[in-house]
């Protein structure tokens, strides 16, 4: 399947985990659908079977609310049975609501904003320190940004030349409480990452095509300097009623509003 | 013991190339010999507690055994969630060590004394918490803490501290290992931490029959080794560099009413706790000048 369909494929399987378990975050996990299916669909080096091979890329997300997406990208590639999904939010399901490092394929557990990149931060070390050539990959969200925590590795991140850490901004625009540009305006975030000395990419975070090419630029050029990757999303992205709507970090589609939503992601 | 720590770092660091150091910009004319001589296992992260507890799990899942190294609140508190999320919920092979535990940067003010680290760190599952009496505890937890897999936190206090034990004196530690350095009758000191030489002292210069014992491990503590203490004592006296809210006399206390409960002792000791009761202290003075306005003194009464 093609990186477009993979996408489509999450999406489905996550309205309905969030449907059945009356669960949040859809909003988030649908702004990265895309971002993720490049990634396990064409960039990871990443095995099922062996998924804790020494050799694999590291993938880590940190907005870890929104797990819903990773674990259905992570079915779909068959690290475990797809029907666990079900399970999703349930009494006594290791398939918590925030991302769970006790699921095969997740590097970290997170669901505390600004942790996540710190620990990628000193995987990437060890991984240059033991001369290793994988890459490492953090997934954030926009909002999370606000975490002081997250600019201490942004700083330290080119002071130690970690040219094999990929930093994806997953940069829909809306927050817990509002716009991004209302609660604390990440703008000119380009611009930061580049007084930071990070090297940086603008990309269209829908545009399957688009992902692909950056992320196979960035993963074939070899050099010292850590990537930042500011991807514009929506969202809610997908299902027209959830677009760009904050309602859309909490609610979850009764039964009407699933099988609307279920309907156009199949005509999609 | 800041000394005898980096001492036995560098000498488990030449048997295991995993052994890694993490400072938060200090350490001064303590952690250089450690980065000259291995470079590729030492880092000095910056003054930025949260990346380096967050580093250190990552060198960790990397297959390190990594040392986070700062003083007094600054790698605990400052980054308390991180040690909870990243370090020991994934249970990783971190150890983080601050130096100035206590009073023992008394003069620096209340940002300094690290007094409160125990009641936050105590809850927090999968961590081991190790408060050294003297450099010889030092020198055998810091070997202890290389072998063990798994979060530890280290207690020190800075430099200069004396002796308690005999150089060499002191064995292997087990996890969670209650030492005897004065043997007695009547009453039992139960001392964690360095305030363990002033315990010693006073027991020894006014000849009482009371026991010292030194609990280099907070948690967990050898369960066969205190109900012993339990059952042989009437009488018992804790004593810390730390709030009575939360720390070892507390932990004591947990243990006395739980092996109790569950019938492991017949009948209870009575104890006396020693800390610092629920108060800040924002006076300049010596170690030994606030360990006495906070109320850290054995008295000669205790001992009736």
């Amino acid at each position: 399947m093609d990186s477009k369909e993979f996408a489509r494929q999450i999406r489905i399987r996550v309205l309905k985990m969030v449907h059945d378990a009356d669960a949040s975050h859809i909003g988030g996990a649908y702004s990265m659908a895309d971002i993720l299916a490049v990634l396990y669909n064409e960039i990871l080096h990443v095995d099922p079977v062996d998924y804790k091979n020494p050799a694999r890329d590291r993938f880590f997300l940190s907005k870890g609310h929104a797990c819903a997406g990773l674990y259905a990208a992570l079915a779909i590639q068959g690290f475990f049975d797809v029907n666990e999904l079900d399970t999703y939010a349930q009494n006594g399901s290791r398939f918590i609501s925030h991302v769970s490092h006790y699921i095969p394929g997740v590097e970290a557990s997170s669901g505390s904003l600004g942790h996540i990149l710190p620990i990628a931060c000193g995987v990437a070390y060890a991984a240059k320190l033991q001369q290793k050539t994988f890459k490492t990959y953090c997934l954030v969200s926009d909002g999370e940004l606000n975490e002081g925590s997250n600019w201490e590795p942004i700083m330290l991140a080119p002071q130690h030349n970690l040219g094999n850490l990929v930093l994806i901004v997953d940069y829909n625009k809306i927050q817990s409480l509002g716009h991004v540009k209302d609660v604390i305006d990440l703008e000119p975030l380009i611009d930061k990452f580049k007084a930071f000395r990070w090297q940086t990419h603008e990309v269209d975070g829908h545009d399957t095509h688009a992902l692909s090419n950056l992320f196979q630029k960035i993963k074939t050029v070899s050099n010292n300097t850590p990537q930042v990757i500011i991807a514009h999303t929506v969202k809610g992205k997908g299902v027209d009623f959830m677009e760009n709507k904050l309602l859309w970090h909490y609610r979850s589609p009764n039964k009407e509003l699933y099988a609307q939503a279920l309907e156009q992601l199949k005509n999609n | 013991m800041r000394t005898a720590f980096i001492n036995q770092l560098i000498a488990e660091a030449e048997q295991n190339d995993r052994i890694f150091l993490l400072v938060g910009d200090l350490g001064f004319s303590v952690v250089e010999p450690f980065a000259e001589r291995f470079p590729n296992q030492y880092l000095n992260v910056g003054i930025a507690e949260q990346n380096m507890a967050g580093m250190a799990a990552g060198l960790a899942m990397e297959g390190y055994c990594v040392y986070i190294y700062s003083i007094g609140n600054f790698p605990t508190l400052r980054c308390m969630e991180q040690i909870r999320y990243d370090i020991c919920y994934h249970n990783l092979n971190v150890k983080i060590v601050a130096v100035g535990g206590g009073y023992s940067y008394a003069a620096l003010g209340a940002s300094h004394h690290a007094t409160e680290e125990y009641g936050m760190l105590r809850t927090i599952p999968n961590l081991t918490i190790c408060a050294p009496g003297d450099p010889e505890e030092t020198r055998q937890l810091t070997a202890f803490s290389a072998r063990y897999n798994g979060p530890v936190y280290l207690r020190l206090g800075k430099a200069g501290e004396p002796l308690v034990y005999e150089k060499g004196s002191v064995p292997d530690m087990e996890r969670g290992q209650v030492l005897n350095p004065v043997k007695g009758e009547r009453v039992a000191v139960l001392s964690t931490g360095s305030v363990l030489k002033y315990a010693v002292d006073f027991v020894q210069s006014n000849q009482l029959n009371a026991s010292v014992y030194s609990f280099p491990f907070i948690k967990p503590i050898a369960d066969n080794q205190l109900i012993d203490i339990l059952q042989k004592y009437d009488k018992l006296i804790t004593i810390e560099e730390h709030q009575l809210m939360g720390g070892f006399g507390s932990a004591i206390l947990e243990y006395l009413n739980d092996t109790y409960e569950q019938g492991y002792i017949l009948k209870k000791p009575r104890v006396k706790r020693i800390g610092i009761n629920d108060e800040f202290y924002s006076i300049a003075g010596t170690q030994a000048y606030l360990r006495e306005l906070s109320g850290i003194q054995l008295q000669l009464t205790d001992f009736i």
